[in-house]
Order: C-alpha cells, then structure tokens, then sequence
C-alpha cells in the first residue's frame, strides 16, 4: 500500500461518509420496521410507540374479505403477466443480447422505454386503445397491462446473464454434435437460469405492485390489492391496513432472502 | 475450415426470437401511445375537431404549467437527495467485507421490492401530527405544536428519496466497482488529500453511474403516483394526479392525453440530457 498518513484530514473524510451512510442506511429500512412494530398495536390508532402489543389488527386481517378477493386478483395477474413475461422477454434477450446490429439495439430501447415512460400515460393509452377495439376491461387487459411495464425487468436480467455466458461453451457443445435446440437446453438454459428467475421475481413483485396502469384497466370486479390500500389510506388511516403491511413486508423479506440465496440476487442487481 | 462462420452461427441466434415481443410491443405499447397522440390533437371531448388546443390550454394556463414547473422541480430534489445519501452508501459499500456488502445490498433492495403503498404508509406513521417525529419532539419539549411534517414538500421529497433510493444506489455501486483502486492510493502519495482525490478522481470516474442512478431516480420521482398522491395530499398537485383526475374524474380525454404527451416529452426531454452527459462523461472517464 502507499504508505497513506492517517491524517487529520483522511480521518474527517471518512468519518463524514460513513456517517451519511449509516444515516442513509437508517432512513431506507426505518419506515419498514416502524409499519411492522406499529401493526402489532393493542390500540385503534397508528401510534408509536404502541400503548400495548397484541395479534388483533393480523386477525381483524384474516376477516377482511374485501382485501383477500383484491390479493387474489393482484396474485392471479402477476402470475400470468410473469409468465407471458418470461416467454416473451427470454426470447427477445437471446436474439438481441449478442448482436451489435441497429436493429437489436433499437429494439433493446423499445423493450426497455416502458422503465421510463410514465406508467401512468400508458394506462391511460391502453385503455383508449382497448375501448376503440371494443375489449371490455378485464383480468386479460390487465395482464396485458402489466406485461409490458414488467418484461423490461426480465428482458434485461435475461441480457445480463447471458453477457456472462462464455461463448467457448457453446462452440464445444457444438462441435461435438450436439444441436441447437439440446445445446439450449443443457447449456445455456441451465447456466442463465438463475438471471431469469431473478428477473421474473422483480417482474412479479412489481406487476403485484402495480397502481398506475391498473388504475386505467381494471373495474370493480378486478379490484386489486395495491389499489385497495390507496384507497383505504385516503379515506382514513386503518390499522389493519398496518397488519397487511406487516404480512407484506415480513413476505418480501423472506422472498427476497429466498431469491438471495437461489440466485444471487444481491450481485446479480450490481453487475 | 469454416470454423469462424460456423461459431458465429452457434453463440448467437436469430432476430426471429425477438419478433413475438416486438410485435406484442407494437399492438400493446406503441399503438396506445400513437393514439393517445392522435387523441391528443383533437379540441373536442368526442374527438371530432383537429387542432391544437389541448396543447395551448396547456401551455397559456399558469396553473398547468405550475403543476409541470412543481413536478420537474420535485424531480431535482428527490435526485438531489438521492445522490447525497447514496453516494456514501456505494462508497461505504467498496470498504466493507463481503458478508456486510449482502446485508447492505438488501438493505438498499428491501424499499425496490416492498409494495410501494406500504412504504409510502409507513411515512404517514412517520410525518403524520401524533407521528414518531412529532412525539418525539414534544417528549422531549423541543417543541410545543405538532410541526406540519405531512402534506409538505419536504414529506414528499424525503418519502420519495427512499422509495427510490436503490435506483441511484445501485448503478452507483456498479460504476465504483469499476474504478481502479490503486488511482485512490496514487492520488492520494502523490499529496492529494482524501477529499481532494474525491471530487478529482473518484467522483469523475464513477459519473457513468452517477448519471445512470440520476436518470432512474428522476423519471421514477416524477412518475411516482402514489406517494405524491398520499404525501402530498390534495394541496400539492402533480403531473401523474392532475392527469388522472382529467382523465378518470372529469372524463376529459383529449386533455389528459395532451397532458400525457407533454408529460412524456419532458421525462424524454430529462432523460436525453442525461443520456448525452452520460456519454460525454465515458469519453472523460476514458481520457
């Protein structure tokens, strides 16, 4: 190493950083753990601390039918917008990732603009275009919807993944016979797939989010959780909304600990 | 013999695995949009009149230009915000071991993948009049009156910092991976101090990222419904809301669509900007 002096001066540099960043640190997971201590209040208000702690708002949860038929909608729709996703996205990653022509890369902009692009425009773009065709809002304009603003995500992990791909392993499975569609199969499927995994859990995670574009393609029988809890936050402020935040955040934190450990998904979002 | 066609042939496949999705795009993202343009050019509700109005009722009223100034600007300062708290949490990142890198990775992860109308909640509890920092502050007597935390600029620039905190972060971290850290140790014999070395060597190299993290946090900041909608409550007014309640609550479509196109065009606008700044920074970077 340089032989640096331990001044006065690197001291206070990196004393200033560390302590942004812990503060930083501190400001992303305190609203989390804050929701989660105040959804086991004993009281009927959102305070902190909480007077007393019991499990009532979790079991005043297991009762609200409204919430459960909109969990179930917004599962049903992130299921099938992932699926339609994957297939749609891991296709266009593997014509698009290893060619440098203009039309690959102008494709790449297209498929990845919907990131950018007000979500909320594109609803109200979508519907337009559903009503001029006479498509009645259903679960399938939803899950339309939601597939083009959650297909970025796959598309570009899928990208990501086959970068890292050695193009030598191909060449060898080739040359010793074996034919595309096995090479794919045993080779490239097995090795980029824990990019599409991770991709289609963000996909998942964020189609189960989704307010804006649901905002525009769904009625009152596609009512969907995220929307939901807009809806009842607006109105008042409801514990039990407290406790199914409680339950979601407990829920992501153990998919993402799952998806950390099947995928990597920590280096696979730096790389 | 014929080996180099032939490998060429076998890394890579055909632009036909693509056309299921361009074509899926084209139906489903780019006709909307064409129509909503096309809707946008028209002067009357039912869509029966060419012209321009949409546009100049836009652009002559000061109430929706003070709605696209507040948005642009709420954008800044979220961004702003963002690259002062995220910075040293990449920097921090680079210092630290491999089991404490995870934890901070998922840490910066965790608000990515909560529901965004959980967290946006959770700053309700935080900000509200009876919320922790006001009980806190009254606890202790530094203050009599609850302060007004909720409904202000200030709630929703802090809410939406940390809501979209990992989209600065994250590029951040990438770009610091990539820097060579023996130019940190050459700055710094060569008498350069370590906060010299910062904003002369590291900050220049990491600006790639820098760029990227700002263009993500700008466009989802400015986008952002929910929290703006929740934070803001109804006295502050942004671009995503007061397209909406033209849209869906005063059913005036051609309006909304022209507010969606100028929408569009700015965060295009943004967005170019930083991508042109991001090239010139990567031919700085590699001089």
């Amino acid at each position: 190493m340089s032989g640096r002096k331990r001044t006065l001066e690197a001291i206070s540099f990196e004393l200033v950083m560390t302590v942004i960043a812990v503060i930083a640190l501190l400001i992303i997971i305190a609203p989390s753990l804050v929701v989660l201590i105040v959804s086991f209040t004993s009281g009927f208000s959102l305070r902190f601390p909480p007077p007393g702690y019991s499990l009532r708002w979790y079991v005043e949860l297991w009762n609200a039918w409204q919430l459960h038929f909109a969990a179930k909608n917004s599962l049903i729709v992130a299921l099938w917008a992932t699926g339609l996703s994957v297939a749609l996205g891991v296709a266009a990653a593997l014509a698009i990732s290893r060619s440098q022509t203009l039309s690959a890369r102008l494709l790449d902009s297209l498929f990845m603009s919907p990131l950018v692009l007000p979500a909320l425009a594109f609803g109200l773009a979508a519907l337009m275009l559903f009503s001029l065709v006479g498509l009645p809002v259903s679960p399938l304009t939803l899950v339309i919807g939601h597939t083009v603003v959650c297909v970025p995500y796959v598309v570009r992990n899928t990208v990501a993944a086959l970068a890292q791909l050695e193009p030598t392993l191909l060449e060898s499975s080739a040359v010793l016979g074996a034919s595309r569609l096995y090479t794919f199969r045993r080779i490239v499927l097995p090795l980029i797939r824990p990019g599409i995994i991770a991709g289609a859990f963000i996909a998942f995670m964020s189609s189960f989010d989704n307010v804006p574009v649901s905002l525009f393609l769904r009625d009152a029988a596609t009512d969907m959780l995220p929307i939901r809890m807009w809806q009842d936050l607006e109105g008042k402020l409801d514990v039990t909304i407290a406790a199914l935040s409680g339950v979601l955040i407990i829920a992501t934190v153990a998919l993402v600990a799952l998806m950390e450990r099947v995928t990597g998904l920590s280096r696979r979002l730096t790389n | 013999m014929g080996a180099a066609p032939a490998s060429r042939d076998v890394t890579s496949y055909g632009m036909g695995l693509a056309a299921p999705l361009a074509l899926f795009f084209l139906v489903f993202f780019v006709a909307p949009l064409l129509q909503l343009f096309w809707l946008s050019l028209h002067n009357d509700t039912a869509g029966l009149h060419w012209g321009l109005g949409q546009y100049l009722h836009f652009l002559t009223d000061p109430f929706s230009l003070g709605v696209l100034g507040s948005t642009l600007l709420l954008g800044a300062e979220v961004t702003a915000v963002c690259l002062v708290l995220g910075f040293p949490i990449a920097w921090l990142y680079q210092r630290v071991g491999p089991k404490l890198q995870t934890i901070i990775i998922l840490i910066v992860l965790l608000p990515l993948l909560t529901s965004v109308v959980v967290r946006t909640f959770a700053w309700i509890v935080i900000l509200g009049r009876q919320g922790i920092i006001n009980a806190t502050l009254q606890s202790l007597g530094l203050i009599d009156t609850p302060l007004k935390l909720l409904y202000t600029q200030f709630g929703v620039v802090i809410a939406l910092a940390q809501v979209q905190m990992p989209l600065m972060t994250l590029p951040l971290i990438t770009a610091l991976g990539r820097i060579d850290p023996n130019l940190d140790d050459a700055s710094c014999s060569l008498g350069a101090g370590s906060w010299r070395t910062f904003f002369r060597i590291v900050l220049p190299l990491s600006l790639p990222g820098v760029i990227a993290g700002c263009t993500l946090t700008y466009a989802a900041a400015i986008t952002a419904f929910i929290t703006q909608s929740l934070i803001g409550g109804g006295q502050m007014l942004f671009m995503p809301m007061y397209l909406y309640q033209q849209a869906s609550t005063l059913q005036n479509w051609p309006f909304a669509a022209a507010i969606s196109i100028i929408f569009l065009v700015a965060v295009l606008a943004v967005v170019s900007v930083f991508t042109t700044l991001g090239r010139m920074s990567r031919g700085y970077g590699g001089a």
